[in-house]
């Protein structure tokens, strides 16, 4: 088996240990998802607000909220700080990219967008430790759902 | 005499198993249990020397078959001390066993008005069941609530039990480790006209079972938590009942007649065992309960609750107030079911710190997610012993978790 060192990398303990963009955005405008990770009972909501700049979206803020997995947490909080002012478009490689890196096949890359893992990659090591796949990409999953989910109305 | 409990490991070929060129530590019994060499070798007998359909072909060969497959239901039977084997159903788990009682005589027996009781500890196989019933046939669901240290709260029981047709609830909790007084529960039921079900999925496996002592009315558990193969569970209920009840599953052998207008159905056992049953994990389930049998039931709580004894002293000797063990402190009151919540390090996280080590504990919400919000969290881990386990094991796990201390001591 890895040793420990290639799933709980320092970066990671970081984030784990002071999660970034913690909180809740009001819904709405606010559009939210909820995430959970029936193994474990880990849940987790994501909340974003999307803007219109110069003719694109753009996730203009990101809140995280829920409890989880040192994993799950700090990969909550790493993806909260990537997608942060970046285009919807943007945003839909770095999952795909990112999942791609979690040996889950998402089929074809956005040619025409260019996104870099940065320090995502410090998550590359679970990999080596399948079971906790789920616990790396439920922030993932859910940030997708809460982009598809059509944004409340005032009433 | 006393029990050779490192033969009685030995009995067990997964113990002898390495992984990373270490033995495997299994501390999750109570999700399921490990099998002797017993029941494997029962099993591939079985396969290579006797299996044939059961109750449909007059060759000998199926009439052997089937006197194996009645022999286990007797062996069953006899070892929860049930009046006969006729009232004991084969099921696919202890999950199926409750649904069976749920839908069938709840199905004929609540309605609006009415009120079933049942617990904080409940599993979700003895809650979610209901709430579906309830959902459509219109009765209230009522709920014992706990005690701070994980036992029954029972001083409003009677005024819980007013009005109420069942009262529903686990004879050991998968959570807490937590054993109810079950005849208490059952006499209370009983006088307030209610009829008592009782989940004894944990109970069954770890102590002595007289379903009759209890004077309970339905009872449900599964092999594979009990030394046995997966695949197989039993319900008993009084035969009067069962008799009462309506069909659960239809199909072939659970029916006396069919005709184009209708059907009528087969005396119980055999009307709530529609379809082929696990011919061979049957056979396994008696071997497993002739095998727990030949070490004495009552010895192996004795172990466990020696074993637990010890698991509660080192942990909390170790680790003072960095760990939290959930459940009564009493081992008279409680089995050897230990979750815990340890330096705030998330459930998942420990678990795989003791991965690192062979150690093998559940984290999550063990089916028991009303019970985890009561506690506060959203996941407990949970190391969980049985025969086979001994103080070598508790070390492990003691010095294990010691590991988790290096990496998330912040
Ligand atoms: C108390 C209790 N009841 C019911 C069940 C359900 O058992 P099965 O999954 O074998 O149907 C379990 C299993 O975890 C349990 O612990």
């Amino acid at each position: 088996m890895p040793g420990l060192e290639d799933l709980y990398r320092e970066i990671i303990l970081d984030h784990y240990r002071t999660p970034r963009n913690r909180g809740e955005l009001a819904v709405p405008p606010a559009r939210h998802a909820e995430g959970h990770n029936p193994l474990c009972g880990d849940e987790i909501t994501v909340f974003l607000d999307v803007a219109e700049q110069n003719g694109v979206d753009v996730i203009s803020d990101v809140k995280i909220a829920g409890q989880g997995c040192s994993i799950s947490q700090s990969s909550a909080s790493m993806m909260s700080a990537a997608v942060k002012g970046k285009s919807v478009r943007e945003v839909r490689a770095l999952v795909r990219k990112f999942k791609g890196m979690m040996s889950i096949d998402t089929g074809e890359d956005d040619p025409e967008v260019d996104v870099l893992l940065g320090d995502l990659e410090a998550l590359q090591g679970v990999v080596k430790f399948p079971v906790r796949i789920k616990c790396a990409t439920l922030a993932w999953n859910t940030l997708i759902e809460a982009l598809d989910n059509p944004v409340p109305s005032d009433t | 005499m006393t029990v050779d409990w490192a033969a009685v490991r030995d009995d067990f070929p997964i113990l002898r198993r390495e992984i990373d060129g270490a033995p495997i530590i299994y501390l999750d019994s109570g999700n399921t249990s490990q099998k002797p060499r017993q029941v494997i070798e029962t099993m591939n007998e079985f396969m290579r020397t006797s299996y044939a359909p059961i109750n449909r072909s007059a060759y000998r060969l199926a009439g052997e078959a089937t006197d194996r497959f009645e022999g286990a239901r007797a062996a069953v039977a006899r070892f929860i001390n049930a009046p006969s084997a006729d009232e004991i159903v084969f099921t696919k788990n202890a999950t199926e066993a409750l649904n069976l009682v749920v839908a069938s005589w709840g199905g004929a027996n609540l309605g609006p008005g009415d009120a079933v009781l049942l617990t904080h500890l409940e599993h979700h196989a003895n809650i979610v069941p209901w709430q579906m019933l309830a959902a459509k046939q219109g009765f209230e669901l009522r709920w014992v609530p706990l005690t701070a240290d994980g036992q029954l709260d029972l001083a409003n029981l009677d005024r819980l039990l007013a009005g109420a047709k069942a009262f529903a609830f686990t004879a050991m909790s998968n959570v807490l480790g937590t054993i109810p007084p079950v005849a208490r529960l059952v006499q209370a039921a009983h006088q307030a006209g209610a009829i008592a079900i009782v989940d004894a999925c944990q109970y069954v496996p770890h102590n002595v079972t007289d379903v009759q002592a209890w004077n309970a009315d339905f009872v449900a558990f599964s092999s594979h938590k009990m030394c046995g193969p997966s695949g197989v569970g039993a319900l008993w209920g009084r035969i009067d009942l069962l008799n009462e009840m309506p069909a659960y599953i239809g199909g072939g052998n659970m029916i006396a007649d069919v005709r184009l207008d209708g059907f009528t159905t087969a005396p119980v056992p055999a009307k709530f065992e529609a379809g082929t049953p696990p011919i061979v994990e049957v056979i396994g389930f008696g071997a497993a309960v002739e095998y727990l049998e030949s070490i004495g039931m009552a010895k192996i709580r004795q172990h466990e609750m020696e074993l637990t004894r010890y698991a509660l002293d080192t942990l909390t000797a170790r680790y003072g107030d960095a760990i939290t063990i959930h459940g009564p402190d009493n081992v008279e009151l409680r089995g050897g079911v230990l979750s815990f919540a340890f330096r705030d390090i998330h459930p998942h996280d420990i678990s795989q710190v003791l991965d690192q080590r062979n150690v093998c504990v559940r984290a999550g919400h063990h089916c028991a997610k009303p019970l985890m919000r009561l506690l506060g969290v959203n996941a407990t881990a949970r190391a969980s012993l049985y025969l086979y386990n001994d103080r070598s094991d508790v070390d492990a796990l003691s010095n294990a978790l010691d590991g988790a201390t290096d990496i998330f001591g912040f």
